[in-house]
């Protein structure tokens, strides 16, 4: 209180509750937003908690009049929600792929982890092999070949975001080093592609690259179903993430690339230890949101037949032993739970890079 | 030109050098040789091209037209020779260019490391050499937004020492400092042209160039004006040109 004492000039920036009602606009406002959180806040609370129907086999109680959300539904499906029409018997896959994962991006996210190049090149370099290797199968090592059809679920989107965000940074950068090319075949090949990726919807990418894809590979190798939406979404991405990139490039002063060059270090090198460090941290934000955006945008899949995440929660509210007045709502809440929650952890984690970086 | 004669051996030669931005001939058949251990002061007014032409020495400019043979090897489009003669060639800018997401000591190790492919302690030992030389041994692991212009300059100078460079390019090293740090900057490089240092300066501190330079080079419009010794070329100058810039800078 002292120090308020000491700078009464600053006690209404300090004192929160003096803000809220320091002017009749503010005092209003004030009213106005509490007014509006006792209106929506009993409902809502009422609903998704007081009412809710925590623990049931099917969906009678979740029928009975005056019954809130159906929680029960959500908790009976989530196996279907994770793993779409993964086989029952072979889930266990899923789980060690998940779990190695969590554990490699948790150990390469945090900064202050010991060895995380080795981290990093664990987790870009082996880790996609050995999941793919793992969710696929191999009968030369004794596991059943599990089509990629009939992965689905939390699966399906975290496959296609993982590998939209694993293609997109590094081919973004490559395609925004090449737009600032000085070889004008490098130059116009990249800004034919990124205008191109930006001026068609993704939908349009999308089915794309599911009839297009087939044209490329030779004709023993029929693609699954997976494989051109996965292509599909890392090409789209990309463009985005180029012009991103791009954005950090040309903030960079010219300086620092001609202090590199001075020193004798060449393009790749200049790029890598000087430019790209710089760069990139300049535009964390920008990132964050076209992987957030990249993220969401996964959902786009179910139109060219992908069951991922939204599209499987949207199927098991048909089930029939399931239906009722409050199923839709119930599963549609738990999808914008399960996105939300994962893009506010991308939001966070950006803004903590943000912090550690420009302090 | 007596006093444009080479000393025995030449650090850098410039034989008939023309270069154009677009339509603007901005170097005009440009010919100086820079003698090994030569300390050359490049002056004139501003777009007159100096920095351009100092750029040109370690290719961070091309030209399109003459000679250009630093330490032996002639500057072409070829990038191998360009490499080479970065190697020996360090530069030091108006803007001091310090890499700013590293350390003052990464940024002196980057170099040592990357292209002369030194062990990390190696490299280490050898700024943290450079960096005492520089009167910075305490700030080996600041950043540089921490430091002031002027030591921030003397890291760019320890930065291009780092590589062991036969020829060292200033391009105006004390234009960007506020007054009082003009002095510390100045005194390390005198104190590297005592050494023996072959160093090529664009700068307009005319009292720096009395004290150091061999030769004073005055440019205006492309071309090299004049070229003389600096008891001579501030006392009794001999073109017009030269005497109007003088009359505007020595006040």
């Amino acid at each position: 209180m002292s120090a308020l004492a000491e700078r009464p000039r600053f006690a209404a920036r300090i004192d929160p509750l003096r803000r809220l009602f320091a002017s009749p606009a503010s005092v209003l406002l004030t009213i106005g937003c509490l007014a509006l959180l006792v209106w929506v806040l009993p409902d809502l609370l009422r609903f998704f908690v007081f009412d809710a129907v925590w623990t049931a086999n099917d969906g009678l109680a979740c029928r009975a009049p005056g019954a809130g959300a159906c929680w029960a539904f959500v908790a009976h499906k989530l196996p279907y929600f994770t793993y779409g029409a993964y086989p029952l018997a072979q889930r266990w896959r899923v789980d060690i792929v998940f779990g190695i994962g969590a554990a490699l991006l948790g150990w390469v996210l945090i900064p202050r982890a010991p060895a995380r190049k080795f981290g990093g090149g664990l987790l870009l370099l082996v880790y996609p092999i050995f999941a793919f290797v793992l969710l696929e199968g191999a009968p030369a090592l004794g596991l059943v070949r599990v089509s990629s059809d009939l992965w689905g679920g939390i699966l399906a989107t975290f496959v296609v975001a993982a590998f939209g965000i694993f293609v997109s940074l590094p081919f973004g950068i490559l395609l925004a080093l090449g737009r600032r090319s000085n070889l004008p075949v490098l130059r116009l090949a990249s800004i034919a592609f990124i205008e191109f990726m930006r001026g068609v919807p993704m939908i349009a990418v999308l089915f794309m690259a599911a009839t297009m894809l087939p044209l490329f590979l030779p004709g023993w190798l029929t693609p699954d179903r997976l494989l051109p939406p996965l292509v599909g979404v890392a090409l789209f991405a990309s463009a985005y993430m180029a012009e991103v990139v791009r954005g950090g490039l040309q903030a960079l002063p010219k300086g620092q690339s001609e202090a590199a060059q001075a020193l004798g270090l060449r393009f790749w090198a200049r790029q890598r230890l000087v430019i790209l460090p710089q760069a990139l941290r300049l535009v964390i934000p920008a990132i964050a949101n076209t992987v957030i955006g990249l993220f969401k945008d996964t959902t786009l899949v179910a139109t060219v037949g992908i069951f991922d995440f939204l599209r499987s929660v949207d199927s098991a509210r048909l089930d029939p032993h399931w239906a009722g007045p409050t199923i839709t709502t119930t599963a549609y809440s738990f999808a914008a739970i399960f996105y939300f929650v994962c893009c506010f952890g991308m939001s966070r984690y950006s803004y903590y890079l943000e912090s550690r970086w420009h302090p | 030109m007596s006093e444009n004669s080479p000393p025995q051996d030449a650090a850098v030669e410039i034989d008939g050098l023309d270069k154009w931005y677009g339509d603007f001939h901005v170097l005009r058949d440009i010919n100086l040789v820079v003698g090994k251990g030569e300390r050359i002061v490049v002056c004139g007014p501003s777009g007159s091209g100096k920095s351009t032409l100092i750029r040109c020495i370690n290719g961070l400019e091309e030209h399109q037209h003459g000679r250009l043979v630093v330490n032996g090897i002639e500057l072409r489009r070829d990038p191998a020779a360009i490499d080479k003669v970065r190697r020996n060639v360090g530069m030091v800018f108006q803007h001091f260019n310090l890499f700013s997401h590293l350390t003052v000591l990464e940024n002196c190790t980057l170099a040592p490391m990357h292209v002369r492919k030194l062990p990390k302690a190696e490299a280490e030992d050898l700024a943290r050499r450079y960096l005492a030389r520089v009167r910075l041994a305490e700030q080996v692991n600041k950043y540089p937004a921490q430091l002031s212009g002027g030591e921030q300059q003397r890291v760019a100078i320890a930065r291009a020492l780092c590589m062991s460079p036969s020829i060292m390019l200033f391009d105006e090293p004390t234009s960007a400092l506020d007054p009082e740090m003009v002095t510390e900057v100045l005194d390390t490089i005198v104190g590297l042209a005592e050494d023996g240092m072959t160093m090529v300066c664009v700068t307009h501190e005319m009292g720096f160039a009395r004290q150091v330079a061999d030769r004073v080079v005055f440019m205006d419009d492309g071309e090299i004006v004049e070229i003389d010794r600096p008891e001579a070329f501030f006392t009794a100058p001999r073109h017009e040109r030269t005497k109007l810039f003088l009359s505007r800078i020595l006040r």
